[in-house]
């Protein structure tokens, strides 16, 4: 469960980059958050994993009031959340593997354990063939894919992905949105932050709409509308041409 | 065990990836340990000389040709009542006379004249307190026999200021080596970390504690610290066998510097210690300001 309840978020003498915003995820749920660049979409997700700390107000994940978590706490946090992002932040210099298992390795987990973790998670997203190539060796569908197995590979409880089809084709922006998806099936929540409408529209998840920092529209849509993402991608095509 | 040896991974990774700058760190740190083991040296050697001047007679009182065994041991007794006095030798004529035969044995017509009788007996006196030399010359100017007190007070404080100055002079500069050492390290490890400042955002973000980011740097520093300790003091063995004993030649016949090897294995583990504090305080410093969660 996420809650935001009155958070404002100002940077220095700046506008509002989130005005008494009140939200409540419960576990489980799909969210797209939708608005333009500047909306406030990405310091809603900073807050989550107290990369930002709010300047009045209260963020809730789970039990764990984020506003007022000492420092020494926020790495116990941030395990619980998975993080994908639209430039994938993979480290060149290592693999795919190296790439995934990095989260695992800061836990301390032994080889063997990280292995098959790693192993798995890089065959949900179907990469397990990728597993020794180098993220310049890759397309970027396959970074982003990448880059889901590693928020996943520590079975978050929370998927927080900003804009994470923003620099990929039609295809490959399908391809992650199925994995999202099929992650949200398996209990997981997520979050994503996205300009596309295209996706926001065919797929039948809650939409909520910032502007200025301020909640303007919450759809909280029940069930599919367009069943799985690849009719919903076919509906997309269709209503294009 | 596991995340130790991950972490040295990286840590051994990052330096291998910027020869240039770990060269840098360890030029620096190694000049520091050098000089600071030079000083060492030449603090246990001007150690060596005091010792050699305090354990020698120090003051030498010249008697009355009519002075008695006895007025001899009434003043060996009076000396002896001050603490600091660690010997009191009494030099006859003939000794006297049989030293000067032998300083002067390079040169016959020296000795050629002189007799005994010239001679005055003395008192050699020798004191472990050189503050206490001016004390124990009064005692024996005091002395009804005593007819001249010769000492060597002047040497011996021109002597200890030079110590003391050679000290201060190299405390200084190795700490002004060691203030180079952290900044240069700081510097270095501030380069890597820019290095991989995307590298310690994402661990950040993945749930990487301060110390996990942390350790690599700092085994990165004290790496530094550790190989620099160990070139300065081997390159150290190696040259003082070479270079000792042109020095110990123009203080003969003192045996200025020391012979027992403990000397640089002490050297080697005091100079590494430093090294760990130098590597480990750099590397502390240059990732505090990134690790801001």
């Amino acid at each position: 469960m996420i809650k935001f309840s009155s958070v404002s978020k100002k940077y220095n003498n700046s506008s509002y980059a989130l005005e008494n915003l009140t939200l409540d995820i419960p576990d489980s749920e799909f969210v797209f958050l939708i608005g333009h660049s500047g909306a406030g979409k990405s310091t809603l997700l900073k807050l989550i994993i107290r990369e930002e700390v709010p300047t009045t107000g209260k963020v809730l994940v789970d039990e764990w009031d984020v506003s007022s978590l000492p420092d020494s706490s926020v790495p116990t946090l941030r395990r619980k959340v998975g993080t994908v992002f639209q430039d994938f932040k993979l480290l060149p210099q290592r693999t795919v593997f190296e790439n995934v298992s990095f989260p695992l390795e800061v836990l301390n987990l032994p080889d063997n354990e990280i292995h098959d973790s790693v192993m798995e998670s890089l065959a949900l997203v179907n990469l397990s063939e990728k597993a020794q190539s180098f993220p310049g060796q890759l397309s970027g569908g396959e970074s982003q894919r990448t880059a889901i197995a590693r928020a996943m590979v520590m079975r978050p409880e929370i998927i927080l992905a900003d804009e994470p089809t923003g620099n990929l084709d039609p295809q490959s922006a399908w391809e992650v949105m199925q994995i999202l998806t099929k992650l949200n099936s398996l209990g997981s929540t997520i979050i994503m932050a996205t300009h596309n409408l295209d996706i926001t529209s065919s797929l039948a998840h809650r939409r909520v709409e910032i502007q200025k920092g301020r909640i303007v529209k919450d759809t909280k849509q029940k069930g599919s509308k367009d069943g799985s993402p690849e009719e919903a991608r076919e509906k997309a095509g269709e209503a294009k041409n | 065990m596991a995340q130790i040896h991950r972490l040295t991974k990286t840590a051994t990774k990052r330096i291998r990836r910027n020869p240039s700058n770990a060269l840098a760190a360890i030029l620096v740190m190694f000049l520091t340990f050098f000089v600071m083991g030079i000083f060492y040296l030449v603090s246990l050697a001007s150690n060596v000389i005091i010792h050699y001047y305090e354990t020698r007679p120090q003051v030498t009182a010249f008697l009355k040709d009519d002075t008695t065994t006895s007025q001899v041991e009434s003043i060996k007794d009076d000396l002896k009542k001050i603490h600091s006095v660690t010997e009191v030798k009494y030099i006859s004529k003939d000794e006297a006379l049989k030293i000067y035969k032998e300083r002067n044995k390079d040169e016959p017509i020296l000795s050629e004249f002189v007799t005994a009788d010239i001679l005055p007996s003395s008192l050699e006196v020798s004191s472990n307190k050189i503050a206490d030399f001016g004390n124990i010359a009064n005692n024996l100017k005091n002395q009804s026999q005593v007819s001249k007190v010769v000492y060597y007070q002047e040497i011996i404080d021109t002597l200890m200021k030079v110590t003391t100055t050679v000290r201060w002079v190299g405390l200084a500069v190795v700490l002004f080596l060691l203030l180079t050492s952290i900044t240069v390290t700081l510097i270095v490890i501030g380069l890597n970390i820019s290095l991989h400042k995307e590298e310690i955002e994402i661990m950040k973000l993945v749930g990487a504690t301060k110390t996990y980011v942390r350790t690599p740097f700092i085994i990165e520093g004290v790496t530094y610290g550790f190989i620099s300790a160990f070139l300065a003091t081997v390159s150290l063995a190696i040259a003082y066998p070479l270079i000792a004993p042109l020095i110990e030649k123009a203080f003969n016949p003192i045996p200025l510097f020391p012979t027992n090897p403990l000397v640089f294995i002490f050297l080697l583990f005091g100079e590494m210690f430093i090294g760990f504090v130098i590597g480990s305080v750099g590397a502390w410093i240059a990732t505090r300001r990134y690790l801001e969660v």
